[in-house]
């Protein structure tokens, strides 16, 4: 299982990312729409592991914090399976709480 | 009887102790398991490594992560023992039937769409990324 996950890590690459996900403003006033997929639907995932770590920790940034899925594009149960999968870890010393 | 539950114990042992006494720690716990009426499916240690957080003072510590089998009650007692045990920093322990009977579940529902599309209709490019998904789907899987 664990060798798939080298090319997987395309979730989050940083604050350039984020910037792209949140809604922009055109001068228009429009929204600009970029479209979000579910990256775990995509591979049919049915279970994370909390002991993925490496896959894990493309949902955190330095900071520590989970990333919300209106930047992501996770669908919600995905989303929800990853948030518990993340507490797992964290409760297990695998994951930070917080960094600074 | 009901279907025994299945569980998954991950516990953090003080990184002071050396291999022998990782070792004895481990066929401790697997004693108490087996005990209780408890089956051990799978054992596995992942050595020492690096705390997220400091635990206790600690910056490393040994990880061990058995699969097992049961009623529940053996977990119990494993974790009073974990509590009680100055060697063991930190433990978790998931219960995984559950979740595992729904991932099951959502495998077989979508064979069974899979199934009923006719492959003719692959005309589309959704019908023609398909097979590419189901095989990536096979690997993925432990």
């Amino acid at each position: 299982m664990s060798s798939n996950y080298e090319d997987r890590n395309r979730g989050y690459n940083g604050d350039e990312d984020m910037d792209r996900g949140r809604p922009m403003q055109s001068r228009g006033g429009r929204r600009m729409h970029r479209r979000r997929i579910c990256r775990f639907c995509i591979e049919k995932a049915d279970l994370i592991d909390f002991k993925d770590v490496r896959l894990l920790q493309n949902y955190i940034p330095e900071r520590g914090k989970i990333i919300p899925r209106r930047i992501t594009g996770n669908c919600a149960m995905h989303q929800r399976m990853l948030a518990e999968a993340i507490k797992r870890a964290r409760n297990i010393a695998l994951l930070p709480y917080t960094t600074d | 009887m009901e279907t025994p539950r299945q569980y998954e114990v991950v516990f953090i042992i003080d990184p002071g102790a050396d291999d022998d006494e990782v070792i004895r720690l481990t066929e401790n716990h697997r004693q108490i398991v087996t005990d209780q009426g408890g089956v051990i499916t799978k054992s596995e240690s992942w050595g020492k490594r690096p705390l997220a957080y400091e635990i206790l003072h600690k910056t490393e510590g040994t990880f061990v992560m058995m699969e097992i089998e049961g009623s529940g009650k053996e977990i119990a007692e494993l974790e009073r023992r974990m509590r009680v045990n100055d060697r063991i920093i930190r433990y978790l322990t998931v219960r995984v039937d559950e979740d595992r009977r729904r991932a099951e579940k959502f495998k077989a529902r979508r064979a069974r769409k899979a199934a009923k599309r006719p492959p003719s209709r692959g005309g589309s490019s959704r019908g023609a990324l398909a097979p590419e998904f189901a095989a990536a789907d096979e690997n993925g899987e432990s």
